[in-house]
């Protein structure tokens, strides 16, 4: 037993893993509790000339991360920033500009009050936006694995083997699977495409916050807008007080030359209290009855779906709801974004295929770094296929092998097709890469190159995203290539292509 | 065909992983974290079934401590609440305690009981509480075959 003893370290509860490589190198493996993020493991003695890095920088999903992992929130943060902007502005005019007053002549007491709420409502804000909504890791490839051959295994049968029916306290719950986490989602959890992960007890992704809004953040999130609504109404309820004081004494255009900023904050705080009362009324109505905006927006527990039809996870009672939903206890994250990465750690499968293998590592990263620019590029290439359209409606042309010509670029090509001034921010990316030599060989070859794209790129999917040349090769490249057998036209495919071109265009203008 | 080891360390340097098995959520009872007590076939010639359930039975315990809802989580909640969620700075939730006892107890478990016996349990929090994942080893030095690893019919299927 003293061998045992020996194996596991003093200190925090470690689990040494069994390492089946002969070096035999014992890689402590931290619990994956947020507590543990402060302590560091020791690095396996055979990467000791390696930096260890952390989880968060592998991440598959669509997020950004600051401060080494410890924030976390969604790709686009502009509004999230307009947000703070707006909070932060009107606070601070209020307290330099109507304050003083206040506080003078009618009580110390308001901006005390006033600043207990900003700090407040900021700190849940910043809580709620840079907090882990409650992501699901995606599958490791055994279980990936180990699902799609039960799922194989079922075959066709009710219900369909994609699928799978709970019944929860007698209500028949339908749970999907996610192709791209490769897991069957718990209940309530929904796939959120802006982030590309799955959320558990998902609500919604809000671009005020910058996040999507989950298990782990709802009530921060509810927190927040409860208590900016009662900022926001505190605000303009004494300015307009100041205001109207201040007139009584001095005049009302005195009083406006005075404090400019009254007008400013009195509008901005108008247009908000609507929208933000409104949305704390709707999420205290969500919350006493125990259900995610995602389920209402569906109906998934209206009387209209069917007499039977309830929520099974409420609890019956208004008060029970609301407090399990608020002071109910924080599960912890389940990322482990700043743990560090072990040689031996499985990674997530990779989206290309089904059953990856076990070293599936370099794929995933590659995947990540990629998809930004090749979410571009391949975007650009639907528009394109959808402008060749039209020229395939005519007879099934048989395509004359085209003369070799030399490669001109290395790197991903940029060629567009001749009427799209209208791309947005990414079609700057691709035209800096354009260049004049490039430029001649396009235009010259136009229609053929049009054709050249259709036999190629039958459907996304099949467009690998790490390919060196970027989702878009040159025609110079594709010269260089076997010139592929002469392709018939056929309906299907447009009809495919149609689809993938509003797909590129919906994707375009996200972008 | 017994296979045994008698403790981690001779698990490992002999051991190769032949099979994995994975014991999927049990959501009957809602979003709380329970896992099936259903015993797989692969371990039907590993384990005593007494022995696996007991273990799959305590861990949902656990999990089900977690994630009561009561006085103390309220309590805990509220003065979260009050103190804007500062005081998780200095103290831990409750949720984090269990996971630390839990990570304990299947340690535990895999020293006494599935390391002998050739098998691994991996904690659920590290697969995102989806699974438990019991790692089946193969004693390197045996000639025999590898415990079935052809198509499993269903097991954790409901």
């Amino acid at each position: 037993m003293s061998q045992i003893q020996h194996a596991v370290p003093d200190g925090p509860i470690r689990y040494t893993q069994i390492c089946t490589r002969s070096s035999s190198c014992s890689s402590p493996q931290t619990s994956s509790s947020a507590a543990a993020a402060g302590t560091e493991p020791p690095s396996c003695p055979g990467h000791r000339g390696r930096t260890p890095r952390r989880k968060w920088q592998v991440f598959p999903g669509r997020n950004r991360f600051y401060c080494d992992g410890r924030v976390m929130m969604a790709r686009q943060t502009g509004v999230f920033y307009l947000t703070l902007v707006l909070i932060i502005l009107t606070s601070g005019l209020f307290f330099a500009f109507d304050c003083p007053y206040l506080a003078s002549n009618l009580s110390p007491a308001i901006p005390a009050v006033g600043a207990v709420l900003f700090i407040f409502v900021m700190g849940m804000l910043l809580r709620a936006s840079f907090s882990d909504p409650g992501v699901l890791p995606r599958a490791t490839p055994d279980e990936a694995a180990d699902l799609e051959r039960q799922i194989d295994s079922t075959g066709c049968s009710k219900p369909p083997p994609r699928t799978r029916e709970v019944l929860i306290n007698g209500q028949t719950v339908k749970l999907k699977y996610c192709f791209t986490c490769k897991i069957f989602r718990p209940p309530r959890a929904s796939h959120c495409s802006l982030c590309d992960n799955c959320v558990e007890r998902f609500d919604h992704h809000c671009p005020w916050v910058g996040n999507c809004v989950g298990r782990r953040n709802y009530r921060f999130f509810y927190f927040f807008i409860l208590s900016l609504s009662f900022l926001t109404i505190f605000i303009f309820a004494f300015v307009i007080t100041h205001v109207v004081l201040r007139s009584n004494r001095t005049g009302f255009l005195t009083t406006l030359k005075d404090s400019p900023a009254s007008i400013l904050e009195v509008v901005v705080c108008f247009f908000s209290v609507w929208s933000i009362v409104g949305l704390s009324g709707f999420h205290t109505y969500l919350i006493s009855s125990n259900q995610t905006t995602n389920e209402d927006i569906k109906g998934t527990w209206s009387r209209k779906e069917g007499k039977d039809n309830y929520n099974p996870y409420s609890y019956g009672n208004v008060l029970t709801n609301c407090c399990t939903a608020l002071c109910g206890p924080l599960p912890p994250s389940l990322i482990d974004r700043r743990g560090l990465i072990q040689a031996d750690t499985p990674q997530t499968a990779p989206q290309s295929n089904g059953t990856g293998g076990g070293g599936s590592y370099a794929p995933t990263q590659l995947h990540s770094h990629m998809c930004d620019q090749d979410q571009c590029l391949q975007s650009t290439k639907f528009v394109l296929q959808a402008a060749a359209t039209p020229l395939l409606h005519s007879d099934p042309v048989v395509l004359p092998p085209l003369p070799a010509k030399p490669a001109s670029l290395g790197g991903p090509c940029a060629y567009l097709a001749p009427a799209q001034p209208a791309l947005p921010s990414c079609a700057g990316d691709v035209l800096t890469l354009r260049d004049a030599a490039v430029d001649s060989h396009c235009h010259h070859h136009l229609h053929l190159h049009h054709l050249h794209h259709h036999q190629h790129f039958a459907s996304p999917e099949e467009t690998p995203c790490g390919t060196p040349q970027g989702a878009l090769p040159c025609p110079a490249h594709m010269h260089l290539q076997h010139p592929a057998p002469p392709v018939r036209y056929d309906p299907v495919t447009q009809d495919s292509l149609h689809e993938d071109s509003v797909r590129g265009l919906v994707k375009l203008s996200s972008v | 065909m017994a296979t045994e080891f008698h403790n981690l360390q001779e698990l490992r340097h002999s051991a190769s992983l032949a099979n994995k098995v994975f014991i999927q959520r049990d959501y009957s009872e809602g979003t709380t974290c329970k896992f099936q007590t259903k015993f797989p076939s692969e371990l039907e010639s590993r384990v005593e079934l007494t022995l696996f359930e007991e273990t799959v039975k305590t861990l949902n315990n656990f999990y089900a401590e977690a994630e009561k809802i009561g006085g103390q989580s309220y309590l805990e909640g509220c003065l979260a609440c009050a103190t804007a969620y500062l005081i998780f700075l200095c103290m831990e939730t409750r949720y984090e305690k269990v996971l630390k006892k839990i990570a304990k107890y299947i340690q535990e478990q895999n020293e006494k009981i599935y390391a002998p016996r050739g098998l691994l349990i991996t904690d659920p929090i590290e697969r995102g509480m989806r699974v438990i994942e019991i790692s089946i080893y193969e004693d390197r030095g045996s000639s025999g075959s590898s415990s079935s690893s052809s198509s499993v019919s269903g097991s954790t299927a409901r």
